[in-house]
């Protein structure tokens, strides 16, 4: 009995009916979150005292940098979790969680490269920071590009989660790249262990750009998810009631 | 809390970085933008889908039925 939460979480239609109701308050918490902190970091925080007003990047090229990385978790362990209890909707989230993953890291890199011209006088270096990030870019590609390769769905899901276990080596590596070579990245801003080096006129417009992004992100997993659910059970009969119009409730049987 | 910024000219150029963060914000908010966008119009995609195979289908249902009423004559 305590696991039946468990089991009906596996069920594609009881997600699809449950997160129906999240997704507009989802999407109304993330558009006021961006809204209010880019105008927050991009005209009323202060100045940086060595960078300017270039660091005001910041605002989005941490949150994004942030998820790209959680999305990676995310991805790999609900292929784990596919694996292991043949979930299929664990699946789809982790196949939903690709291409999201993909276009943070885009984001992050493309931030930090034209954050780096006024910064450090060049668009790219080959630092360990920026080469770990562009490799998990590589591998979000990969496992978009292995899911087409095969034409069973199974099949694919099965390659796809053991290229993003494996690929999850990389992750630590990205997290301890700015200590392990110090080269020309910065070190962490935020720090969950000691106090944070950033003052808090700066990091309040910070947390409510990362809150954000989470709820874009958020938003976004299930909205992945869910086309996913009605691309891949589109036979069933509550697939097509519910692509064919709200007539859901109305009729029963055919 | 204040506008760090003496006018609207000032915030645009945010003395020579304004280019580099007004480029990074607007890839961002695009990028975001078509990750919104993307499952909604999937969605569109497989409703037109479905209502085209639906029609197949009813068009095969209705052949079927006139070439049985025809067919015993």
């Amino acid at each position: 009995m305590a696991w039946q939460w468990f089991h009906r979480l596996g069920s594609p239609r009881w997600f699809y009916q449950k997160t129906g109701a999240w997704l507009p308050w989802l999407a109304l918490a993330s558009v006021i979150l961006l809204t209010v902190g880019s105008v927050w970091g991009l005209g009323f925080a202060p100045q940086d005292a060595k960078q300017g007003n270039s660091y005001r990047i910041i605002y989005i090229h941490v949150p994004a940098s942030f998820l790209a990385l959680a999305g990676y978790y995310i991805m790999a362990i609900s292929g784990a979790i596919g694996l292991i209890w043949k979930m299929k909707l664990s699946f789809a989230v982790m196949r939903a969680a690709a291409p999201i993953g993909a276009v943070l890291t885009v984001i992050a890199l493309f931030t930090g490269a034209v954050w780096g011209k006024p910064t450090w006088g060049t668009y790219w270096v080959w630092d360990a920071r920026i080469t770990s990030m562009l490799i998990l870019l590589f591998l979000y590609i990969g496992v978009i590009a292995l899911a087409r390769a095969f034409s069973r769905e199974q099949v694919a899901d099965k390659a796809c989660a053991l290229l993003a276990l494996v690929g999850t080596v990389n992750i630590p590596i990205i997290y301890k790249s700015v200590d392990w070579w110090f080269t020309l990245h910065q070190p962490a801003t935020i720090k969950l262990t000691q106090s944070s080096s950033i003052d808090p006129s700066m990091f309040y417009p910070l947390l409510t750009m990362i809150i954000g992004f989470y709820c874009m992100y958020a938003w976004s997993l299930i909205a992945h998810t869910r086309t996913l659910v009605l691309q891949r059970e589109w036979r069933t009969q509550w697939v097509q009631q519910e692509l064919s119009g709200m007539e859901t409730q109305g009729k029963g049987g055919k | 809390m204040q506008f760090q910024f003496a006018s609207f000219a000032d915030f645009l150029t945010m003395e020579g970085h304004g280019i580099y963060v007004w480029i990074s914000y607007g890839v961002t908010f695009a990028l975001l933008a078509a990750l919104a966008a993307f499952p909604l119009l999937r969605r569109r995609q497989l409703q037109r889908e479905l209502q085209r195979q639906q029609r197949i289908q009813q068009r095969r249902h209705q052949a079927e039925k006139e070439r049985k009423t025809v067919e015993p004559a």
